[in-house]
């Protein structure tokens, strides 16, 4: 009987090996050099931004160079710090497609705010007067 | 025999196992992970809410762009970079907890989250000002908006625009806050070393998130023109 469970017991040890092996956890430590070099980056890009926003670039050229400071200094943390660079990339693929949303909903209301005297002007000079959108318009009107 | 057997191998597989990893995953790695994917999901979201903000300032600032140029004076650059410079250094404070965990020093993660929550705690008495002298001075969002003199059009939008980015930054900074605070508290009672720290690194995540968002409102708000 105890010889028995013995060599089950050895069958079960042999067959352990072959199961898939629970991986064991292993930090991913960066060296100090990365941190300081990040944030001395960081605090020197303020300067910047603010030494920029004194100059005039005309039109919309100091919000572009705002903007690309700021950028700058965001993947710098995402990178870095959020460890984007290190990590699993699915995590920055989710982080670029709410980017990417976020571009999109911006331009897409933009498109729309920013053209509506257009759609003034037509409705002042319709091709069709007598088109049928017209002749509510009068009816509403009146 | 078999249900001893059983029983034997259920000792065998499970005897070693991290007393933090929940029973629903495999091992600790895929834990973390998990939970990272849960807390990027979070932030997705959280960039959503802000767009919807950036949104409003991007439409209002391109059918006032004088406006925005005149009025932004209004604003105290000094303090918008004295709040960016503290909220930048939290930030490498806290990755620096983060780091401080993985290696097993236990005191230089809590030294370093508490260095952190003053930072914050720094930036939102900074925001105290800010907001006390704007409210003394009339410059108060839509109609609450009471300041005779500045000539510029439609001054309300501006601060309506200035107090909703800021204040849903500042109730961020307070969440932080909070949360950093439990995980300090955590690590304290030694909850977390080098094989299970994933509170910390949630909650510093969070943080370069809420310091990457006050990365694009500085320059947009303080630094117009």
């Amino acid at each position: 009987m105890e010889s028995g469970s013995k060599s089950i017991n050895k069958k079960l040890m042999m067959s352990t090996e072959t199961t898939p092996k629970h991986r064991e956890f292993h930090p991913h430590i960066l060296p100090l050099s990365v941190y300081i070099g990040v944030g001395s980056a960081l605090f020197i890009l303020t300067g910047v931004t603010v030494a920029a926003s004194f100059v005039d670039i005309g039109g919309v050229g100091n919000l572009i160079l705002a903007l690309l400071i700021a950028s700058i200094k965001g993947s710098l943390v995402a990178l870095f710090f959020m460890h984007l660079l290190y990590d699993n990339k699915l995590y920055a693929l989710f982080f670029c497609v709410s980017l990417i949303m976020l571009t999109a909903f911006i331009v897409i209301t933009m498109f729309d705010t920013m053209r509506r005297d257009g759609i003034y002007e037509q409705r002042s000079s319709p091709i069709q007067i007598s088109a049928d959108i017209y002749k509510n318009m009068q009816k509403h009107e009146e | 025999m078999e249900n001893a057997t059983q029983i034997e191998l259920g000792r065998v597989n499970y005897h070693h196992h991290n007393p933090n990893l929940a029973h629903h995953f495999h091992d600790m790695e895929q834990q973390h992970e998990s939970i990272k994917l849960g807390v990027w999901l979070f932030l997705v979201t959280e960039v959503l809410l802000f767009g919807g903000l950036f949104c409003f300032y991007a439409i209002y600032r391109a059918w006032h762009p004088e406006m925005f140029i005149e009025v932004n004076q209004l604003l105290d650059v000094k303090l918008g970079a004295l709040n960016t410079l503290v909220l930048i250094f939290s930030s490498v404070t806290v990755a620096l907890s983060i780091r401080s965990i993985q290696m097993d020093n236990k005191k230089q993660a809590v030294m370093f989250l508490a260095i952190t929550i003053i930072c914050a705690a720094i930036f939102l008495v900074v925001k105290y000002f800010e907001y006390s002298h704007k409210i003394h001075e009339g410059l108060l969002p839509g109609k609450y908006f009471a300041n005779p003199d500045i000539a510029a059009v439609n001054p309300h939008i501006f601060f309506s625009i200035y107090f909703g980015m800021t204040g849903l930054h500042a109730l961020h900074i307070l969440g932080g806050m909070i949360f950093l605070t439990w995980v300090l508290i955590r690590t304290h009672m030694r909850a977390y070393s080098s094989s299970y720290y994933t509170p910390v690194e949630m909650g510093g995540l969070y943080w370069h998130l809420v310091d990457l968002i006050w990365i694009y409102l500085f320059p947009l708000l303080y630094l117009i023109g």
